[in-house]
């Protein structure tokens, strides 16, 4: 086993213990902070797929200001305590039923005996900044264009919909 | 590794998400669950994008931008999450203000 298949476990088993964790704490806040160690841990896999550009992307954005985001949200709120009340447990435990059956079975289907093979790092680097770029602004600049449409309308909603007083 | 063991990470992380929307109440925490979710494709697009890429080259040595699109969704992919933290956030926030709880069951009365 090399290097390349160890790191994959070990982000693997880093991504589902994480993914775990939010799940499963009382605590909001902990469970943004397991949710920012799953994403570190998705980049990671993002690295060994030679996408160098989006694991960075994916920190910058995910860990770096959508965590943000709801860490001040959560914080504002002042939500840091265990205040969930319990659900009634027959709907929980339906919910965790309905979950684990659609990953045994989606499991159960993709699951084939001869599956092709996705080199670790390997060659090819189209995951670098030059050849996404270049895709991105020729032949994907009206999809660019509307996203920025999209990011002004957010804006403009999050601002309208958080002021103070109506 | 086998492009499977890509999809049963994927699948699992997916599952996690969908387990955490049905069983959780805090909204928030329902929130980040959906994060969760689109990661969880993220990653499986980029595998394929790879494992095209690979195969592309093969086929045609020349070719050495095949396997672009795939990334380039998942950065679309990360825009709309973007765009939709942010007013998915106030929202919360706003029901927040009305109700003093983020618990996902108040979510039925928005207006006042």
């Amino acid at each position: 086993m090399d290097k390349s298949q160890l790191m994959f476990w070990f982000l693997s088993a880093l991504a589902v213990f994480s993914s775990l964790m939010v799940i499963t704490r009382k605590n909001p806040v902990y469970s943004v902070l397991f949710l920012i160690i799953t994403f570190f841990a998705i980049s990671g896999h993002y690295v060994l797929m030679n996408a160098q550009f989006l694991a960075i992307v994916n920190i910058i954005v995910y860990a770096g200001a959508i965590m943000v985001l709801f860490l001040f949200v959560l914080m504002l709120m002042n939500l840091n305590k265990e205040s969930e009340q319990q659900k009634n447990k027959y709907l929980l435990w339906s919910g965790a039923i309905a979950g684990g059956m659609l990953m045994v079975i989606m499991i159960a289907a993709l699951n084939t005996t001869e599956p092709a093979v996705v080199n670790q790092p390997g060659a090819g680097d189209i995951g670098l900044i030059k050849n996404l770029g270049t895709k991105l602004f020729t032949e994907y600049v009206v999809p660019f264009e509307i996203s920025s449409i999209l990011f002004l309308s957010a804006m403009v909603g999050a601002v309208v919909l958080g002021k103070k007083g109506d | 590794m086998p492009i499977t063991y890509y999809i049963f990470l994927a699948v699992i992380i997916f599952c996690i998400g969908v387990t955490g929307v049905l069983t959780r109440r805090n909204s928030i925490i329902v929130f980040m669950c959906i994060e969760l979710m689109l990661n969880a494709v993220n990653l499986l697009l980029v595998a394929f994008s790879k494992l095209h890429h690979q195969r592309m080259l093969v086929l045609d040595a020349a070719n050495v931008t095949a396997g672009t699109e795939s990334q380039l969704f998942v950065f679309f992919i990360m825009v709309v999450a973007a765009a939709e933290v942010s007013v998915g956030l106030a929202i919360i926030v706003m029901m927040y203000r009305a109700v003093h709880s983020v618990d996902i069951n108040f979510l039925n009365r928005l207006k006042n």
